[in-house]
């Protein structure tokens, strides 16, 4: 995968991860959700690293980064050359 | 504390310059409906919660906003990266140019800075949490309102998406508010003291 696709496939599961931590601030006893819950975040942890390896650090305080810092690596999320197209099918 | 993810919530990535559009979506940046004063109701407000539940929807849906603050900062940055002086005076936004050039700056369409005037922190779980539905209702009436005025997909895309998490969370508040409702009705029940006789 290519740094556009695997963007977009993290944000679809950490979106997912998201709304069903949500969810499940209102029904903590779904072992259904939880175990989605759980099996999202195993995948988007995966990804996480994969990302990392090819575009620096996302996380901040959690990642390790090169010499030099490349925490301070341009661009960020709000610049356009950041972010994917995102399509009908959900590809980039 | 946070931790800061370096992406975006759903991405933002707009062609067209329009500070037309940019004008009137800040209100979602820092107007009385907006992200800014949705994250910082819930969280100043989840502090004097009550129940696991509705603490943590607070906390959690406190800390989403912060993310769409950011998804508001970047459509309304990209709207108005490119736009010429001309196009600024044409859209009528020489007031926020004057001010502002074209930095982000919180304040509603028609101008006003942010205040923390537009929200409440009662410390009365249900006040809050009423409060709490009727902003998101608000807010999705907003986003409606702002995509009416939108003609561009780059912009209306996000904007739906703000919309629908709108509803989400107006559907977990009302969940948060009936398990705070039962909660506080079980603390009125006291268990029928036994006559002396009996005990």
């Amino acid at each position: 995968m290519n740094r556009n696709q695997l963007l977009a496939q993290l944000t679809a599961l950490d979106f997912m991860a998201v709304d069903l931590q949500l969810f499940l601030d209102s029904h903590p006893c779904d072992s259904e959700a939880i175990s989605r819950y759980n099996d999202i975040v195993s995948k988007a942890n995966i990804l996480r690293s994969e990302y990392e390896n090819i575009c620096g650090p996302l996380t901040s305080y959690r990642s390790t980064s090169n010499c030099p810092w490349q925490w301070i690596d341009d661009p960020w999320p709000w610049q356009g050359s950041f972010n994917f197209k995102l399509t009908r099918d959900g590809g980039v | 504390m946070w931790v800061y993810e370096k992406k975006l919530e759903y991405p933002i990535k707009i062609k067209n310059s329009n500070p037309k559009l940019a004008k009137v979506i800040i209100t979602q940046y820092g107007g009385p409906d907006g992200e800014l004063a949705a994250s910082i109701r819930y969280l100043s407000q989840r502090f004097s919660m009550v129940t696991p539940q509705a603490r943590a929807i607070l906390n959690d849906i406190g800390t989403e906003e912060l993310a769409h603050l950011e998804m508001i900062g970047s459509i309304v940055k990209q709207l108005i990266q490119n736009a010429t002086i001309d196009e600024i005076k044409a859209a009528g936004m020489e007031a926020f140019y004057a001010d502002h050039d074209k930095a982000i700056y919180p304040q509603s369409a028609s101008g006003v800075p942010f205040s923390a005037a537009a929200l409440q922190s009662k410390g009365d779980p249900i006040a809050d949490l009423t409060e709490d539905m009727a902003a998101e209702q608000k807010a999705r009436a907003t986003y409606e309102w702002l995509i009416n005025l939108s003609d561009d997909p780059d912009v209306i895309d996000p904007l739906k998406f703000l919309r629908e998490r709108e509803v989400v969370h107006f559907q977990r508040f009302g969940e948060g508010m009936r398990i705070v409702q039962d909660f506080l009705e079980s603390k009125k029940m006291y268990p029928v003291q036994l006559p002396d006789q009996y005990r």
